[in-house]
């Protein structure tokens, strides 16, 4: 988008001089308060809306130049509430694009099938109609509807902002796995600053008026605010919440205080450490204990204290890590395989020096990107 | 006499039942009139209903049109067009079409410009062109308000189709003015008995229309 403006005939710029480059096969996520302007400039890609000034080019062509309907075939629309047909079946609302490209029936209502498992939909509810799914089911054949015909662009305003939080999780992680396996170019408008970050591999921040307030990766815009208004649109917790792109798998592991339940006094005494991690006989954590309180030889689950919520190295972030740790009666947080299986502990100081380690070769690489 | 016995000696009466002033004569051009100023005025009432409803504009005029159009009395405008064109059937429909246009125009224009505008914006976000929009996305949806339109239009033309008698044509009202002028009060009851029933028919096959062509989606079960 280059310098792109959209002044309403009631005189209302919903967009001032905007200018953006999505980059294809990722998540560009517009985010910002109520109407800044975020649904105009989502509508100005496919055309709803016509931008009063400044061009929209896709690989490189005006979009103009486009015929309004082909232009808009070739992007998938996701809205608000799913937008429905109420009077058809989930497969021929999933088959709409399809049919009207021409398509077979036959042929369209396949590939409406293959999408429906696509998107995590149950088969059998492919010859139901609308007001029989939840919202959330309602979402998925919006996103299903919208890939059918293959499109290259996926536009989504709002999608999942009218259902309940945890739908709304799995919607987003659904969103991520479809994303990995297609390669879309996806632009995503939302104002919920925690799924921007999440889905984003790029966030635009917009502020009132129409204007774009800060363009970065997500781990950079909570780095780096460009600004106070950023900065108080990212909200509390940013340092925080920036652990999330932080990797734990350079934690520092250690097994001395993890025993198992048949641990003899000698082993407990040995372990000289004030809480021991006890685990079952196939590795699995039970509990932390204090060493004079356990019997030995034979401990029992009730004299353990829950261990929390274990992460696992290399697969979730250091903002798991330290939730781990903070949780732990011990100040240590479990560390677990794949299986769930103990592979270690690690105390809050090793993550917190992991912390400052990965903060430094932030610093370092963004020196490389400046010079 | 009360009532009931002129119903059950009009229909009893099995002179009634045939010749070009039987029963069954008389309700087929009742059923003739009525079908054909119903169809009249749906020619004129969904084509811009329909278009109306879809823009969105003219909203105003059409309210302003359909009072008016209400306001005028069947039977004064009846005897103002013969005296105008003579006798024949055009003076009766008229009449009947200005009567059935209102309610078929309003609830089409209220039908379509109340459906849920989301799946409109979804439908025009996917490409899909404004006349499909309408037919595909807007029509299904917006039927079953278009056919209470179109039943009471029926219901109210059925029951003003007695006028017809007075310019010398057919119809059940057959029976109600010539009863009238002979002082047949059997006659009188059982044509207004045969109009009521005739009535009722016409909410059963809108009824089953209605079964018929909208979607269970709409129709929610
Ligand atoms: N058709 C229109 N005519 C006039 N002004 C409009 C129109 N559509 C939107 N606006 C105005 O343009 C501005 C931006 O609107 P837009 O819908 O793009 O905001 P948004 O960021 O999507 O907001 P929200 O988060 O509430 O959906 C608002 O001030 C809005 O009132
Ligand atoms: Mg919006």
């Amino acid at each position: 988008m280059e310098s792109v403006t959209k002044r309403y005939a009631d005189g209302t710029v919903a967009v001032d001089r905007l200018s953006l480059e999505i980059r294809d096969r990722s998540i560009t996520v517009l985010v910002g308060p109520s109407g800044c302007g975020k649904t105009t400039t989502l509508r100005m890609i496919n055309r709803m809306v016509e931008p009063s000034e400044g061009t929209i080019l896709l690989d490189g062509e005006d979009i103009q130049r486009r015929p309004v309907t082909t232009l808009r075939r070739s992007m998938g629309y996701v809205i608000q509430n799913a937008g429905l047909f109420q009077h058809r079946t989930i497969v021929d609302n999933i088959a709409t694009v399809p049919r009207m490209l021409g398509w077979s029936k036959q042929k369209a209502r396949a590939r409406a099938a293959e999408l429906m498992e696509r998107v995590g939909l149950d088969a059998a509810l492919a010859k139901r109609y609308p007001y029989q799914l939840s919202g959330g089911q309602q979402q998925r054949v919006g996103v299903a509807r919208a890939l059918a015909a293959d499109p290259p662009v996926l536009l989504m305003d709002e999608p999942f902002s009218a259902v309940d939080p945890v739908v709304r999780k799995g919607l987003q992680d659904e969103l991520l796995r479809i994303q990995d396996e297609l390669g879309k170019t996806i632009v995503f408008v939302t104002h919920d600053i925690d799924e921007a970050i999440k889905l984003g591999t790029m966030v635009a921040v917009m502020r009132e008026g129409g204007r774009l307030a800060q363009y970065a990766p997500p781990a950079e815009l909570l780095a780096g605010p460009a600004d106070a208004f950023v900065e108080d649109f990212l909200g509390a917790d940013r340092g925080i919440r920036r652990l999330s792109f932080f990797p734990s798998a350079s934690l520092d592991l250690t097994t001395g205080p993890v025993l198992p339940l048949d641990a003899t006094a000698e082993q407990i005494a040995a372990a000289g450490a004030p809480w021991l991690l006890v685990t079952d006989a196939e590795g699995r954590p039970l509990g932390w204990g204090e060493p004079r309180t356990l019997t030995a030889g034979a401990i029992r689950p009730g004299e353990l204290l829950p261990y929390g919520r274990p992460f696992v190295p290399g697969t979730d972030s250091l903002r798991a890590a330290l939730d781990s740790a903070v949780l732990s009666p011990a100040g240590h947080a479990v560390a677990v395989d794949d299986a769930g299986r103990v592979t270690g502990v690690v105390s809050q100081a090793a993550i917190g020096e992991a912390i400052r380690g990965a903060h430094a070769a932030d610093r370092a690489d963004e020196a490389k990107v400046a010079s | 006499m009360n009532v009931l016995n002129f119903v059950q000696a009009f229909f009893s009466d099995g002179a009634h039942w045939h010749g070009y002033d039987g029963i069954p004569q008389r309700l087929l051009e009742h059923v003739q009139y009525s079908l054909l100023a119903l169809a009249l005025a749906a020619a004129i009432g969904l084509p811009v209903g329909l278009l109306t409803g879809h823009t969105g504009r003219g909203g105003n005029a059409l309210a302003f049109i359909a009072t008016a159009a209400r306001a005028l009395p069947s039977f004064g405008l009846l005897v103002l067009i013969v005296i105008v064109l003579g006798f024949g059937l055009l003076p009766v429909m008229i009449p009947l079409v200005i009567l059935a246009v209102p309610p078929i125009l309003v609830t089409t224009y209220e039908a379509v410009r109340s459906v849920d505008p989301s799946p409109v914006d979804a439908a025009r976000g996917m490409g899909v062109r404004e006349s499909r929009i309408l037919f595909q996305v807007e029509l299904p949806v917006a039927l079953p308000l278009i056919l209470s339109g179109l039943r009471s239009a029926a219901i109210q033309i059925v029951s003003t189709a007695t006028i017809a008698a007075y310019v010398s044509l057919g119809g059940l009202g057959r029976y109600i003015v010539d009863g009238l002028y002979q002082r047949d009060y059997e006659k009188v009851v059982g044509g207004a008995t045969l109009v009521a029933v005739l009535a009722l028919v016409t909410l059963a096959v809108f009824w089953a229309a209605g079964r018929l062509a909208v979607s269970p989606g709409v129709r929610r079960r």
